[in-house]
C-alpha cells in the first residue's frame, strides 16, 4: 500500500530505480555512450576505431587500478599502497634490464615484492585490525622510500624501460587494439569469474556487507583479508609494467597522479565504499568514462588547471546522482 | 568479588584513573617526545636554540593540518582535500600580498580565513546533501580545489607580508620558544578550546561515535557535520598561511599534507571511526615525527629512510595499540 504504487508514473519510476539499483552497469554505459556523443559534437570526426584503441589503452592500467580498490572496498577497505608500489613495480624493473636474468628477472623480482608488501597489509589489516586506510598509507610510504633508497644504489648503473614492456604496454594491433589487453583480458575473467562463481568472491562481499554476520558463520575474516592484499598488490604491480611501458618511463612517482582516479573510477562504477556492494564490471566502465572525460576535456581545449576542477565536481555529481538513484526508497 | 571492589572505590579515584586511561595515549607520546629529545641532544650535542626553532617553524603547516583533520575525523568524516585547500589559500594569500601595504595585508589574511571556513562549509554541505561518503566527496574536491590554486596562479610565486613572517619566524621573549610554537598554540587554544568545551564541541563528538544515537538525542546531525567541515577548513587555511609564511611565496601544487595529517591524526590517538581524540594528540604527533626525521640526517641516514621510517612507525604504532587492545577485550 506504498506511494510508489498508487500511479503507473510513480510505479515507472520505481521501475527504473529498481533497474539501475539491480543493474548499474546501464545507466553507466548510457553516460559513457552521452561523453562519446559529446566528444564527437565537441570535434567531429574525431570518434573512430583508432580513437577508440587510444582510449582502450589508457583505460586499461586505470581499471586495473580501479579493479585493486574494487577488491578492497567490497571488504569496506582501500588501498592507498596500489600507486607506490605500481611505480617501484616500473621503475625497479626498468632499473634490473642489464641484470643477468635480464626483463623475465626483474618481473619475477617485482611481482614477488608487490606480493610481499601485499602480505603485510594483510597481515596489518587481517590479523592486527589496524585501519585498512592507514595500514595500506604506511605500507606506501615504505614501498616510495626503499624505491627512493634503490634509485640512489642503481643511479650509475643505467636504466631503461624494456623493450617488451614498451610494446605491450603501448602498441596495438593495426593501429587500433592494444597489446595490453592481452593481459588485461584474462585478468578480468580472472577477477569477473572470482567474484561471482567463488567461495572466495562470495566471501569477500559477505565480509563487507555485514563482518559480524561472515565470522558467526564461520568465515575467518584474516584469511580473507590477507589473500584479498596480495592479489591487489600484484595487480597494482601489473598495472605498473604496463604504465611504465605505455608512457616509456621509469620513475618512483609514475603512478602517483593515478591514485585518486582508481578510487574515484571503483566509485563511479558502483562500487559502495562501505563495502558489500559493486563488482569489477562497473569499475572498467567507470575507468573508461574517466578516460573519455579527460579526452573530452582536453578536446575542449581546456587548459589543465579548469579539466581539474571540472574532473572533480563530475565526480561529486556522478557520485551523488548514484546515490539518490540507488539509495533504499 | 572484583565488582564488589570497585564499586566500594571512591568515585574521584575512578574519575582519575578514567582521565589517566582516557589520554593515555598523548602522555605516551609525550614521554615518546621527551624520549626522543634526549636522544637528538646526544646524537648532536651542539642541538640547540637553532635546532628548536628551526623545529618550530617547520612543524606548524603540518600541525594545523592534523588539527584540521582531527576536528572533521573526530565528527565520523574524513577530509582529503586539506592538502589542496591549503595549496590554494596559500597562493592566493602570497598572491594578494605581494607587494602590498600591512594593512591590506591583515585585510587580506582575515578575507582567506573567511574564505576557508566557506570552502570547509562547501565541502560538508556536499557531504551533506549528496549523502555520498566523505572519503568519495573531498576526495573529488581534492581535484576541484587544487585546480582552481592552478587558476590562481600556474607557478610558484608572490609573496608574504613582512609582518606574517615575523609573526612566525624567529624566538619570542626566551631564544628557546619559538614563536611560531606559540602562534600555534594561542590560536588552536582560541578556537578549539571553547568549540570543546561547548554544545558544539559534544555534538561534534556526538555525530562521531554514533550518528543515530545522536539523532535520536536531538543532535542536529547535517548542520554539525557542516560546522565541522567549516573548522576543518579554517584550520587548513591556518595550515596553508603558515606554508606562505614559513616560504613565503605561494605554491599552487599539494604537497603531502593531505595523507601525513590522516597519517598523524590516528598517532595523536584519534579513532577514524569517529568520536574519539583531541587535537592535542595529533600536534605532538607532529612534532615527534619532524624530530625523528632531523634525528635521521643527524645520523647520516639517506633523507628516503625517513620516509620508510614514518611508514613503520605508523603502522608499528597501530599495530602494538592494537594487540594492547586485544589483549584488554580478552582477558
Amino acid at each position: 500500500m506504498s506511494a510508489a504504487a498508487s500511479t503507473p508514473a510513480r510505479l515507472n519510476v520505481s521501475g527504473w530505480r529498481q533497474l539501475f539499483r539491480d543493474r548499474p552497469i546501464i545507466p553507466l554505459l548510457g553516460l559513457l555512450v552521452l561523453l562519446v556523443v559529446a566528444i564527437e559534437l565537441a570535434d567531429p570526426g574525431i570518434v573512430g576505431p583508432e580513437w577508440a584503441g587510444v582510449i582502450m589503452r589508457a583505460s586499461v592500467p586505470l581499471a586495473i587500478l580501479g579493479g585493486c580498490q574494487t577488491l578492497a572496498m567490497l571488504t569496506g577497505g582501500i588501498d592507498l599502497s596500489v600507486a607506490a608500489i605500481a611505480s617501484m613495480s616500473g621503475f625497479v624493473t626498468a632499473t634490473l634490464i642489464h641484470s643477468p636474468g635480464g626483463v623475465v628477472q626483474g618481473i619475477i623480482v617485482v611481482l614477488v615484492v608487490a606480493a610481499v608488501a601485499g602480505l603485510l597489509n594483510g597481515i596489518g589489516i587481517g590479523v592486527f585490525r589496524v585501519h585498512p586506510l592507514i595500514m595500506t598509507l604506511g605500507m606506501s610510504f615504505m614501498v616510495l622510500g626503499l624505491a627512493n633508497v634503490w634509485q640512489l644504489q642503481t643511479v650509475q648503473t643505467g636504466a631503461g624501460v624494456p623493450d617488451s614492456l614498451r610494446w605491450i604496454g603501448s602498441t596495438t594491433v593495426a593501429q587500433v587494439v592494444p597489446y595490453n589487453l592481452l593481459v588485461f583480458l584474462p585478468l578480468t575473467a580472472l577477477i569477473l569469474v572470482g567474484l561471482r562463481r567463488t567461495g572466495y568472491g562470495r566471501l569477500l562481499y559477505a565480509i563487507g556487507d555485514n563482518p559480524i554476520a561472515a565470522r558467526l558463520s564461520g568465515t575467518r575474516a584474516w584469511q580473507v583479508l590477507i589473500v584479498l592484499y596480495v592479489i591487489s598488490a600484484v595487480m597494482a604491480a601489473i598495472a605498473g609494467l604496463l604504465i611504465s611501458g605505455l608512457t616509456n618511463t621509469a620513475s618512483v612517482s609514475l603512478v602517483d597522479t593515478y591514485l585518486l582516479p582508481s578510487v574515484a573510477a571503483a566509485v563511479i562504477g558502483g562500487t559502495s565504499i562501505l563495502g558489500g556492494r559493486g563488482g569489477f564490471g562497473g569499475t572498467i566502465v567507470g575507468a573508461l568514462i574517466l578516460t573519455v572525460l579527460t579526452a573530452l576535456l582536453t578536446v575542449l581545449g581546456l587548459p589543465e588547471p579548469s579539466r581539474q576542477v571540472l574532473f572533480g565536481a563530475i565526480i561529486v555529481v556522478v557520485a551523488a546522482a548514484y546515490t539518490r538513484v540507488t539509495a533504499e526508497a | 568479588m572484583s565488582v564488589q571492589a570497585v564499586a566500594t572505590q571512591p568515585e574521584r579515584a575512578e574519575v582519575l584513573v578514567t582521565f589517566v586511561r582516557r589520554n593515555m595515549w598523548v602522555v605516551a607520546l609525550i614521554g615518546l617526545l621527551a624520549v626522543l629529545l634526549v636522544f637528538t641532544k646526544l646524537i648532536q650535542p651542539t642541538y640547540g636554540v637553532a635546532g628548536v626553532q628551526g623545529l618550530g617553524i617547520s612543524i606548524l603547516p603540518l600541525a594545523f593540518a592534523a588539527v584540521a583533520q582531527a576536528i572533521i575525523v573526530i565528527a565520523g568524516g574524513i577530509d582529503l582535500s586539506i592538502g589542496s585547500v591549503m595549496a590554494l589559500t596559500s597562493v592566493i594569500a602570497a598572491s594578494f600580498m605581494e607587494g602590498q601595504s600591512d594593512a591590506f595585508g591583515v585585510a587580506v589574511v582575515v578575507g582567506v580565513l573567511l574564505l576557508g571556513v566557506a570552502i570547509g562549509a562547501t565541502n560538508g554541505t556536499l557531504v551533506v546533501l549528496t549523502r555520498v561518503p566523505d572519503i568519495v566527496v573531498t576526495l573529488a574536491m581534492s581535484f576541484v580545489w587544487a585546480g582552481c590554486a592552478l587558476l590562481v596562479r600556474a607557478a610558484p610565486g608572490g609573496a608574504a607580508s613582512p609582518w606574517l613572517l615575523n609573526l612566525v619566524i624567529g624566538p619570542f621573549a626566551n631564544p628557546w620558544i619559538p614563536k611560531a610554537a606559540i602562534v600555534l598554540v594561542v590560536i588552536v587554544a582560541i578556537i578549539w578550546i571553547p568549540v570543546a568545551r561547548g554544545r558544539v564541541g559534544i555534538a561534534l563528538y556526538a555525530i562521531g561515535s554514533n550518528q543515530l544515537a545522536a539523532f535520536r538525542s536531538g543532535v542536529p546531525i547535517g548542520r554539525t557535520k557542516i560546522l565541522a567541515y567549516a573548522l576543518t577548513g579554517l584550520f587548513a587555511t591556518l595550515a596553508g598561511l603558515s606554508l606562505t609564511a614559513s616560504t613565503s611565496i605561494g605554491t599552487p601544487v599539494p604537497g603531502p599534507y593531505t595523507l601525513e595529517s590522516v597519517a598523524a591524526v590516528v598517532l595523536g590517538g584519534v579513532s577514524l571511526a569517529g568520536g574519539r581524540g583531541g587535537v592535542f594528540g595529533p600536534i605532538v604527533a607532529v612534532v615527534v615525527l619532524q624530530i625523528i626525521q632531523n634525528d635521521m640526517t643527524f645520523l647520516n641516514f639517506d633523507p628516503n629512510y625517513a620516509l620508510v621510517a614514518q611508514g613503520v612507525i605508523l603502522i608499528g604504532v597501530l599495530v602494538l595499540g592494537s594487540v594492547i587492545e586485544i589483549r584488554r577485550s580478552r582477558r
